[in-house]
């Protein structure tokens, strides 16, 4: 519910001011928007001229019995006709294509501001609201532009036309006209409010019903056990009728706009075929000017119709595009801020070194050797409450430094800052004695490498899920890594090796597979520091030890951070920091403390018992 | 479509009906009005008959009005049926995925099964609506112009004859060659949808490794080709309107040139002319409804083929004709039982046998992916055995009702949730008329309450939705008060407690065995500390029964439950 009370707030929005936003990227395609115009105000005033021509053409038969003035006049209609149809066929075509060629934009700088997004925004916005505004917003978008764009245009100029039109063969009955359609649109603002009115509340229905299903459906499993069904179904059935009855009223008055308006033009209809014969009995007008002007008046209200119709999906499209370019207006993560770069510094991969300007305008190489340091570090998700407080460690080049402690103590918390995936509120995070604000986050994150619980791996073959580690890896390097991480194994058992595609999410790997690509993937990268966050706690124990094995291999030779429950890991570690609520409550190795028999003597013998 | 469809439109039968009588009376009155205005022109203005003028004049408007009023009646009954008709079927749905078993919602998946109860029901609210009027209204509006059409003219009415037809092939051309690319083009987005799906899941994956650049590639690559799909669709389909104008003012020139000539032979009336014109008008739009029609029908056809699965699917597991309607005990005895997910290819659970006693503690442990939760699923039949037999109370689950046999079991899953309202509300899941009296009692039993005490509206303090302004442990003991307010016979804590600390965690084992007497309790743990009072300790490995006896015997015998417990001991639980 909160997602929607949010979402509500963003439609709330200057409307005028998206229009014109969103109005400003036809400026990619002037030529197009320009050739599409024309061409449709073209043929639209081609139909205006093609309807006026029944005038002569009746009158030179019926009036003035002159078989070749009506063959002229014909001639003409057909040429007006011609120009309606090509007109129509490539501006609209014109139009059309602009609209896609928009969304396109739209859709990419969509990605291109997600993908640049802070982590934090993720962790305040579910992946499905996200993915609606891909979906949903975008998709209204794309129906408003192609269809209102071109269509409000025609209305227009039909309207226009036709008008003038009329005004030219009769103002008498374009007076009629005039009035008729004044109380037309009346009757229609009344609709269009009322059906605006329940098509908001019919909105707000469904996004509830939409919450509860979303919400149940998750929960089923717990319904069954509970034999909560009938009750389910009760409640469920209770919001379905409330939003037919709702949604029955909101599409009434959409719906009743076509025939309202229908039968009103057959009212003006009626009225300008009577005051029209009265007009030519009296020889004002000619039987001709009669035909032209009945067959405006069934034109006259369908550009009326079509705009009030197409009204519903400019709102939601409108709503859309303000959820669209709330995403665009976000605040992007800085990656290449900071005035600290890495640089090669010889022949291999891990000579690296970091050019570190001094206050002297003088510029100091440091060689990267993966050395850290917290001091002092506090930091919160929110401004009001502090997650970590009061950090101080450090981890020499090639040291492994193990975290551990109760879910929720901040553990994975300390390793989402070393690189920079959140900004610390107080204290400072040194690599290689360097403040890593100073250091550009892209050459920052490029000597790390997570492993992560919850693996990730991407669509495409498993030789392309190892190289994303390193691109530019050669396949004696990937097949090296999947070695190096015990994963070498199974791939070759596999039909196709590496060549197998994997569907999004390694789907058809066990868990442990999985989990054993991704420590090849961290592998090729070979980095200087390395970050593994409870790689092995949801594999089973086989598994865990091929894993073990593949990971040891992992951390030699680098700066390593373990988050993990697996003792020979931490055992092996330079230091274990023990962690109770953002705090480090003991640090030392294994045996100062068990020796010390504090809290990591507590979690590890489970002596918290009652008695 | 509207056969699968018929069943939920029943109870809207009478609006269904009534509607397009309505409309079609609104499309009558509509045909009369070309005729009349052609009599004023040929008899009124000819005759020079003022008079007449007024009264033909009279009758056109109030056939309008009277059509107005029709049409608008129409389009409100219209709405009645077809969202009537989406209610019902919403609710058929939602029935149905109450009856479904684990497997097929793990088979539909939650995701898909919310796309179709919301946006799919809507489609069909929307085309049953949409059909009432204009399927019937197009081809009645098409009959009743060829009619008067025929009436005023036969001869020139034949022109009709050619044109339709031609209009129809070109129409159908265009929409078959159209619809395999918007089909084409609707799994283009599809792919567009699906790599930002997996990216937004990937985001620290991405951006620890620098892969913002590549990713963006991936996804213009699919964008590009989204594009260019559906451009050569919208080529194709701009060029409807074009072709039906085309087509339409063609059937005009011939009737002005053919007309004409009647006009100049005088065997025509000039009004007769006119009419004829605005008839044609009048069957272009019809078609033109009837084109918008035909896109919105495929659409909806598939999402009601979408619904209608959700509805069709009928849960393996069935209740038997005669149910046994009481659960004598919390005994519960495993035979011979086997059993695999659909879609594997090895029995997740193989050959268990296993005899609990009514009233006793049982801790089972194991390594993740040996099967215990399964083993527990099989108890209230959330999944039923391939092999062998459960038994609760001395009789094979299978031949229970499954509302009775689920009422004695209290189930506490692994990745419970709770549900948005208030704590009291969701406490009623266990048993609706509980009072609050009972629900402290589950609370403190359950090691809840002496958070919940602390809020100032107690039971009455909100929860969000799947309970996410609780901490991890604090939602693991609520969801156990849940269970425990069923009185239930058996209780099975799946991995509960893992999230809630040692000490709390030991109390709750102490309420456990001293407070549920009678009360068959089996804990799934990942500590042996959380089970090792047990009456009975069983021990999975990979599917199977490794050893079972109590803590001192399986410490005995069981090398696997010794590596555990070791590993305990001197090594690390702390996940």
């Amino acid at each position: 519910m909160k997602k929607q009370g949010q979402k509500s707030k963003v439609t709330a929005a200057k409307p005028m001011k998206t229009v014109g936003r969103l109005l400003g990227y036809f400026r990619y395609n002037k030529a197009m928007l320009l050739g599409g115009i024309l061409l449709v105000a073209f043929s639209s005033l081609a139909q205006v001229g093609a309807n006026g021509m029944l005038s002569p053409l009746i009158d030179s038969i019926a009036t003035h019995r002159d078989w070749n003035a009506f063959l002229r006049s014909l001639v003409v209609m057909v040429g007006l006709i011609v120009l309606l149809v090509v007109g129509q066929y490539f501006g609209s075509r014109m139009l059309a294509q602009l609209a896609q060629k928009t969304v396109y934009i739209i859709r990419s700088e969509m990605i291109e501001k997600v993908l640049s997004l802070p982590v934090s925004y993720f962790d305040n916005h579910t992946h499905g609201e996200t993915m609606s505004s891909f979906t949903n917003d975008v998709d209204m978008l794309n129906q408003a532009l192609e269809h209102s764009v071109g269509q409000i245009l025609i209305s227009i100029v039909t309207f226009a036309g036709t008008i003038s039109m009329m005004i030219l063969l009769s103002p008498l009955l374009t007076g009629v006209v005039v009035l008729s359609l004044g109380g037309m649109m009346l009757i229609m603002q009344f609709i269009a409010r009322m059906s605006g009115k329940y098509f908001r509340r019919r909105q707000q229905m469904t996004a509830q019903l939409n919450g509860y299903v979303e919400e149940m459906i998750s929960a089923q499993k717990v319904i069954k056990v509970f034999n909560y069904e009938e009750r389910a179904k009760n409640s469920f059935d209770e919001q379905a009728e409330e939003l037919r009855r709702i949604s029955t009223r909101a599409s009434t008055f959409g719906v009743m706009a076509m025939p309202v308006m229908g039968n009103l033009s057959f009212v003006m209809y009626s009225l300008v075929a009577m005051s029209g014969a009265f007009l030519a009995m009296g020889g004002v007008i000619t039987i001709g000017n009669i035909a032209a002007f009945l067959q405006y008046t069934r034109v006259i209200s369908r550009p009326i119709v079509q705009v009030s119709n197409l009204l519903n999906l400019l709102f939601a499209a409108i709503a859309g595009a303000e959820r669209i370019f709330h995403i665009l207006d976000m605040e992007p993560e800085e990656m290449d801020a900071g005035d600290v770069q890495l640089e090669k510094n010889g022949e291999g991969r891990r000579d690296l070194c970091w050019r570190v300007p001094q206050k002297d305008g003088t510029i100091k190489n440091v060689s990267v050797q993966g050395d850290i340091r917290f001091t002092e570090v506090d930091f919160g998700y929110t401004k009001d409450k502090l997650v970590l407080q009061d950090i101080s460690l450090y981890a020499k080049p090639g040291q492994k430094i193990a975290f551990v402690g109760s879910t929720g103590a901040g553990k994975t918390t300390i390793t989402n800052l070393i690189n920079r995936f959140y900004e610390i509120e107080d204290g400072q995070i040194t690599v290689d004695g360097i403040d890593i604000q100073r250091i550009k986050k892209r050459d920052l994150r490029s000597i790390m490498s997570v492993v992560l619980q919850d693996v990730r791996l991407f669509q495409g073959t498993i030789a392309e899920n190892i190289r994303y580690g390193r691109l530019d890896a050669t396949d004696e390097e990937v097949v090296h890594a999947a070695k190096s991480a015990n994963a070498h194994h199974f791939i070759s058992k596999m039909e196709q090796g590496y060549e197998t595609v994997l569907d999004a999410d390694g789907s058809g790997l066990s868990q442990g597979e999985r989990q054993l690509i991704s420590i090849a993937r961290a592998a090729i990268a070979d980095p200087i520091i390395l970050i593994m966050d409870e790689a092995t706690s949801s594999v089973d124990t086989r598994t865990e030890q091929l894993i073990e094995k593949g990971m040891d291999r992992l951390m030699e030779g680098r700066t390593t951070f373990v988050i993990a429950h697996r003792l020979s890991t931490i055992r092996r570690s330079n230091a274990i920091l023990v962690l109770e609520q953002g705090r480090i409550v003991e640090r030392g190795d294994h045996d100062d403390l068990m020796a010390m028999k504090g809290r990591y003597y507590d979690l590890n013998v489970g002596t918290a018992e009652l008695d | 479509m509207f056969r699968k469809l018929a069943p939920y439109i029943k109870k809207y039968k009478i609006y269904a009906i009534l509607s397009p009588i309505m409309m079609i009376l609104e499309v009558a009155s509509d045909i009369v009005i070309p005729v009349l205005m052609a009599k004023i022109v040929d008899v009124g203005i000819a005759g020079a008959d003022g008079q007449y003028v007024i009264r033909m004049g009279l009758i056109m408007i109030a056939l309008a009005l009277f059509g107005g009023v029709m049409g608008t009646w129409s389009s409100h009954i219209g709405a009645m049926a077809g969202f009537g008709t989406a209610a019902e079927i919403r609710k058929a749905a939602y029935a149905s995925i109450q009856q479904y078993s684990f497997a097929n919602i793990d088979k539909l998946s939650a995701p898909s099964l919310i796309t179709r109860l919301t946006t799919d029901a809507e489609q069909v609210g929307q085309v049953t609506m949409m059909s009432l009027r204009m399927a019937i209204r197009a081809p009645f509006l098409m009959i009743f112009a060829l009619i008067m059409a025929l009436y005023i003219n036969g001869r020139l009415a034949l022109i009709f004859f050619g044109a339709i037809p031609a209009l129809a092939l070109a129409l159908v051309v265009i929409l078959r060659k159209a619809m395999p690319l918007f089909q084409l083009m609707q799994e283009k987005i599809d792919r567009v949808n699906a790599v930002v799906q997996e990216q937004l899941a990937g985001i620290r994956v991405i951006k620890s490794f620098n892969r913002q650049k590549e990713s963006e590639d991936a996804f213009m690559e699919r964008n590009k080709d989204l594009r260019d799909t559906a451009i050569r669709a919208i080529n194709l389909i701009v060029a409807f309107m074009p072709v039906m104008f085309l087509v339409v003012y063609i059937c005009i020139i011939f009737v002005l040139w053919f007309g004409g000539k009647m006009v100049m032979a005088g065997t025509m009336g000039s009004g007769d002319l006119i009419a004829f014109i605005t008839y044609i008008s009048q069957i272009m739009m019809a078609l033109m409804m009837l084109s918008m029609y035909f896109m919105m029908y495929t659409r909806a056809s598939a999402s009601t083929n979408r619904l209608i699965e959700v509805i069709h699917t009928k849960s393996e597991i069935q209740e038997p004709d005669n149910p046994v309607q009481e659960v004598r005990d919390g005994s519960i005895v495993f035979e011979n039982v086997s059993f695999k997910y659909p879609g594997y290819r090895e029995n997740i659970l193989k050959n268990i046998h296993l005899t609990l006693q009514a009233g006793e503690v049982i801790g089972i442990i194991g390594s993740t992916g040996s099967s215990k939760s399964t083993l527990v699923q099989m108890i209230p039949r959330l999944y039923d055995v391939d092999e062998g037999s459960v038994k609760v109370g001395g009789v094979d689950v299978r031949n229970y009702s499954l509302a009775a046999l689920r009422e004695a079991i209290g189930f506490v899953l692994q990745n419970n949730t709770l549900v948005s309202g208030t704590i009291r509300s969701n406490m009623q899941w266990g048993d609706e008329q509980v009072t609050d009296e009972k629900i402290i009692e589950a609370l403190r039993q359950a090691q809840a309450w002496e958070f919940v005490s602390q809020y100032e509206d107690g039971l009455d303090h909100r929860v969000e939705q799947g309970g996410n302004n609780f901490s991890g442990g604090q939602k693991q003991r609520l969801t156990i008060a849940r269970a425990l307010i069923k009185q239930p016979k058996i209780l099975i804590l799946d991995d509960s407690t893992s999230a809630v600390d040692m000490t709390t965690d030991a109390k709750l084992r102490q309420t456990f065995c001293a407070e549920l007497k009678g009360v068959t309790t089996i804990i799934i743990a990942q500590r042996v500390a959380s089970i090792r009072d047990a009456d009975q300790i069983i021990v999975m490995e990979e599917g199977r029964v490794d050893a079972k006896g109590t803590h001192g015997e399986l410490l005995e015998k069981s090398e696997v439950y010794r590596e555990i417990f070791d590993s305990q001991q001197k090594g690390l639980a702390v996940s």
